[in-house]
Parts: C-alpha cells; structure tokens; sequence
C-alpha cells in the first residue's frame, strides 16, 4: 500500500523548549494512524505541522506526495481538518459551515452545493439539523458537524484532532463507528490525534506513541499488540491505565 | 496516492457526457472521474438530460467512470430525483456501487421547512412585558444588593472598583478633552454666524455656557461612557458567563451584584460627574478660542459665562450625569449577564449595552428636564 503522508526527521522546537525531536513515520493510504501520548507530548502540535500550519524547526513533512511546505495550496483541497472544539463558525447554520468549503473551492451551483452539503450531514447523521446552529447543538453534533465539513470536498486524507474529548462513552463510540463507516464506504484515509484509549484500540491500525519526557517518538505499531507485548514502561502505563513511577 | 497521479486523471479527458436517445430510452454515458471538479461542470447538463428523459426509460452508463465520490453519487441520485423514476445505473464498478449505497439513504430531498410561526399581537405584548419585568427585577436586585453592601462587604472588590474607574475615567479624559473642545468650537461658530446679524455675539456665551453645563457636557459624556466603557462591561461579563465564570461564583455562594455589577456601578457614579466638570470645561475653552478670535476678550467670555451660568445650572448638570453614569454601567452589567450562547452573544450584549446605555441617558435627560422645569430648577 502506498504511502500518503511520509514525515521525516521533524523536530519542534518553541525557543529553548524542544517539544519533540527527530519524529519520523508514513501513513499508508486507506489507513487509520492515530498519534497518542499524554497531555503536553506534542500530539496536536504534530498534527498541525503535518496539516501546514506549523513548519517544522527541522525535517520534512511530505503530503500526497509533495512537500506541505513547498506548496501546499494545492495539498490543502485534498487534506480535511477537524480541529478539537469542532472550529464551526458560530455565524452559520451547520448546512451553511459545510457549504462554504464548496463554496470557495468549486464552480458547483448553489442547488448542487446545497444537495452535497446535505449528503455530507447526512453522513454523519445531522440531515434533521441542518438548518441549527453551532450553539444549539451538542459537543458530539458539534464534532459531527465538523467532519461533515471536513468531508465537503470529498478529500482522500482526513486528520481529526481529539475527536472524543469531553463526549460520553456512547457519543464517543458512535463517532468512533463513523470513522470505521466512512472509511470503509468512502476509502478516507483518517490520521487521528486523541488519547482515548477505547477510541485508539477501536478504530485504529497503527499508532505513533509520542512521550513528553523522551522528547519523542517511544512506541509505533499496531496498538493491541503494544498494549499485550510492549515492555517500555510508558507505553504499558498508557495502555493498562496504570500509574507511572518515576524511575 | 500522490498529488500527481491524482492530476494523471486514469481517463484522458477529465470528465463527458453523452446523452443518446434509442427507442423509449434515453441514455447519458459518463467517461472520466467524476468528483467535485468534474461535478461543478456536469451538475446542470446531466439534471436537464435526465428532466428532459421524463416518460422514458433513463439509463445512466457508469461504465466509463473510473472513480467517483460523494459529490459525483449525489449528482447521480439528484438526476435520479428530478427523473422522478428510478434510472437504470449500468456498469458502475464495486467502489462506485459502494459509494451510492452509502449515500442513498440520506440523499433524499430536505423536507419542507415548516414556516415560522408569525407572533400575534398578544405574544408581543406578552414578550415585552416579560422583558420589562426582568428589567425592574434586575433593578431591585441592583438596589438589595447596595443596601445590603455593608454586609457583603468582603464580596466587594475595591480593586475592581479601581480598575474600572481608572480604565472608564482616568483612560478616558483624552478623549473628552478633545470632543468637548470641538463640541465648543463648533457650537459657538455656528451660533455666532446667526447672532453677528443681530449684533448679539456676546451672547453666544451665554446660550452656549448654558447648553453646555445644562445638557450638553452631561450627554456627550454619557454616550463617551456607554460607547467606551458600557460595552465593555457587557463583553467583559458576557465573556465570564460564556466561560461559566458565573456559575462558577453562584456555586461558591458569592453574590454576582456585589462583585461584578456594584464596582461598576459606583466606579460609573463616581466618574461621571468629572468626566462632565472636564467636558464642560473643554467646551468652554472651545467656545473662548472662538469668541476670542472674533474679537471677544476672553475677559468678557468670562464676565459673560459667571452673569448667564447660576450654580444650579452646574450642579444639576452634575446630578444628571451621575444618573446617566448608574444607568450606563447597570444596563452594560446587565446585558453581559444576560448572554446568551455562541460566539456572537458576547458582541450583541456589546452592542445592546451601547444602544441601551445612550437612550437611557437622553429618555433620563428628558424626564429630568420636565422635573426641573416643574420644580422650578
């Protein structure tokens, strides 16, 4: 299977503050990555130099097979992004949010935008909501939402960042389903950022394991198999919801 | 999957559209990808083919489609739905068959919005009432909670009271300063044209001094205040509301009135009757530069202002801006506590407290002036 997404080497640093060094990994296409860790590892930081927003301090973060950096204009109608609070715009119905991309980035007329938009909620089981906004609906509608607009333009490659955070087990695991549908009907390869353990060992194929203290990547693979095999203490903490003795 | 090849389209040409018509069917062959570019293109001609197939048999051959998402499955069902029949989809391959069943069964058109209920008459007398009685209940709220303010007086924070008058009083004086200058130029210049033909430029100080200290300085203040600092208020508390900061203070059992909405409110009182001493003066000012200019000593500019002006001219001016500055900082506290939700309550609360802040002032102005007159002031 080829790979989507290849980075390597990065290294992010804020002034004398290294968040993480030398992190290297490649998502095949029609897979789900999720990058995990504990709070303040780098995760969301990550993920938001792999979607363009943050070069790197060192290394190279290549897209579709072109470097995010070099020109990523043309990567950014193939990539959707769900950010961790949903980023809806507050000013617009749902059905509107999820019009805009296809607003901005097609010729499509407006009855064709407006059926589209419509599919995508729909997708995601919003169709009866379409016409609320933002702040009637629920943090789960909210994330919902989100990926519906994400998914406006059909892209290949869809990054989610915290997709579960602050929803309730059922919410959670419905949106975690959406992901396994989505990727099976429609081939999305998804990149999620999260530390939700029941989400990870339900949707993911393969997972990056960031650490705070080791400035860096400590584990990468499937996440069962590091949650039964793994002997690095971090990794077994995280997965066996254990507490971590400092050595 | 790379950039490229996704530009190498699998097909030549990106995307066609055949239409034929043999015997009682009617035909649309699509080549190429059909995703949201190739849609933008194809959307209008494949709806009017398949509208104008109705009462024939519509066949759409998928054949020549190599790949086809979301967007291309919806044009397909649409032209289905304005077919008003079930076309006939022949050789769409595994992965375009999976990606229609996926979206058939939320393709289907929006229901029709249910129209708006209209409100009668009733339900807006009703509506009005309701926000008049939340008005007088946050009022006496406002007045339990400065009685009761000896008692709650560790709730009371001095600094905020402090903090508000400096950035509402103190930040301010520029700006006063600066409009009640012009406001003076502007008043004595165009009042002097009129009374030169009369040959009664001297008393452009009297009417002037008087439009000043009486009505004048008290109202561009309050409309200084309520533009400067009423907003601010609402946003500052509709951003605490937003945040739970209130709900955070009701749990902990400390009251609202004394710590958010009474610093305000006494900051705004204490401030207003020398933010207006400083708007008057610049008008003064203002007005002398005029006069003067015109011939007038200011000497005379003087004479004139102490012969028209009576202390109660001064202090009920005063007076009245310490109403206005009450009535600004309760109406700017109680729009930012009555936010609602989303990124744009915090702005309408903004503006709500500007727009209710500078009536309030002119209606108080209104109602003061019938008061004085009555009493005689």
């Amino acid at each position: 299977m080829e790979n989507i997404i290849e980075v390597a080497g990065v290294t992010q640093t804020f002034g004398p503050r290294t968040i993480y060094r030398d992190v290297s990994f490649t998502v095949a296409a029609g897979e789900i990555f999720v990058i995990l860790g504990g709070s303040g590892c780098g995760k969301s930081t990550l993920m938001r130099q792999v979607v363009g927003l943050l070069p790197p301090s060192e290394g190279s973060v290549a897209v579709l097979g072109q470097d995010m950096y070099a020109n990523d204009s043309e990567i950014l109608a193939h990539i959707g992004v769900m950010y961790q609070s949903g980023a809806l715009f507050g000013s617009m119905t749902l059905l509107e949010n999820v019009m805009l991309p296809l607003e901005m980035q097609t010729d499509l007329p407006t009855e064709a935008r407006l059926r589209i938009a419509r599919v995508k909620l729909g997708l995601v089981g919003l169709a009866d909501s379409a016409d609320l906004m933002p702040a009637e609906i629920s943090g789960g509608m909210a994330k919902r939402a989100a990926i519906a607009r994400a998914m406006a333009l059909d892209p290949p490659l869809l990054f989610l960042d915290e997709p579960s955070a602050g929803l309730d087990p059922i919410t959670s695991a419905g949106l975690d389903q959406l992901i396994l549908d989505l990727r099976k009907g429609l081939g999305i390869t998804f990149v999620v950022v999260t530390h939700e353990l029941a989400s990870i060992l339900a949707i993911a194929d393969r997972c990056l394991m960031l650490d705070r203290e080791a400035q860096g990547v400590i584990a990468e693979g499937d996440p069962r198999k590091l949650r039964d095999d793994s002997e690095q203490p971090t990794v077994r903490a995280f997965f066996r919801r254990q507490v971590l003795h400092p050595a | 999957m790379t950039l490229p090849d996704m530009a190498r389209a699998p097909s030549p040409a990106p995307a066609r559209l055949d239409i034929s018509d043999q015997g009682t069917a009617t035909t649309l062959r699509l080549t190429g990808r059909l995703e949201v570019a190739e849609v933008s293109l194809l959307w209008k001609p494949v709806l009017r083919a398949a509208r104008k197939a109705r009462g024939r048999q519509l066949v759409i051959d998928l054949s020549g489609i190599e790949v086809c998402d979301t967007a291309g499955a919806s044009m397909l069902l649409e032209a289905e739905r304005v077919y008003g029949g079930t076309a006939e989809l022949l050789g769409a391959h595994e992965k375009i068959a999976a990606v229609l069943d996926l979206v058939r069964p939320v393709a289907a058109p929006p229901a029709a919005r249910p129209r708006a209920p209209t409100q009668t008459w009733r339900e807006v007398f009703a509506a009005s009432l309701t926000t008049c009685t939340a008005g007088l209940t946050y009022l006496g709220e406002v007045v339990i909670a400065t009685i009761r303010l000896p008692i709650r007086l560790r709730m009371f924070r001095f600094a905020d009271l402090a903090r508000t008058a400096d950035q509402a009083g103190v930040q301010a004086i520029p700006l006063v300063l600066l409009l009640g200058t012009l406001i003076g130029l502007i008043l004595a210049f165009q009042s002097l044209v009129p009374m030169r033909r009369f040959g009664a430029d001297i008393y452009v100080a009297n009417l002037v001094s008087l439009g000043l200290l009486r009505e004048l300085g008290p109202l561009l203040t309050a409309v200084v205040l309520s533009g400067r600092s009423g907003s601010a208020f609402a946003a500052e508390i509709g951003t605490m509301k937003v945040n739970q900061e209130l709900d955070a203070m009701a749990t902990m059992g400390i009251d609202v009135m004394t710590m958010l909405v009474l610093p305000r409110l006494i900051a705004a009182v204490l401030i207003m009757p020398v933010l207006t001493v400083i708007m008057d003066l610049a008008g003064l000012l203002g007005m002398t530069l005029v006069l003067a200019a015109s011939g007038i000593p200011p000497v005379a500019v003087g004479n004139q202002v102490a012969y028209a002006v009576v202390p109660l001219d001064f202090f009920g001016g005063l007076f009245k801006s310490a109403l206005f500055g009450a009535a600004i900082a309760a109406i700017g506290c109680r729009a930012g506590l009555s936010t609602g939700v989303g990124p744009r309550a915090v702005g309408l609360s903004a503006t709500a407290a500007v727009v209710g802040g500078i009536v309030a002032a002119i209606a108080l102005d209104g109602l003061l002036a019938v008061l004085f007159y009555r009493l005689g002031l």
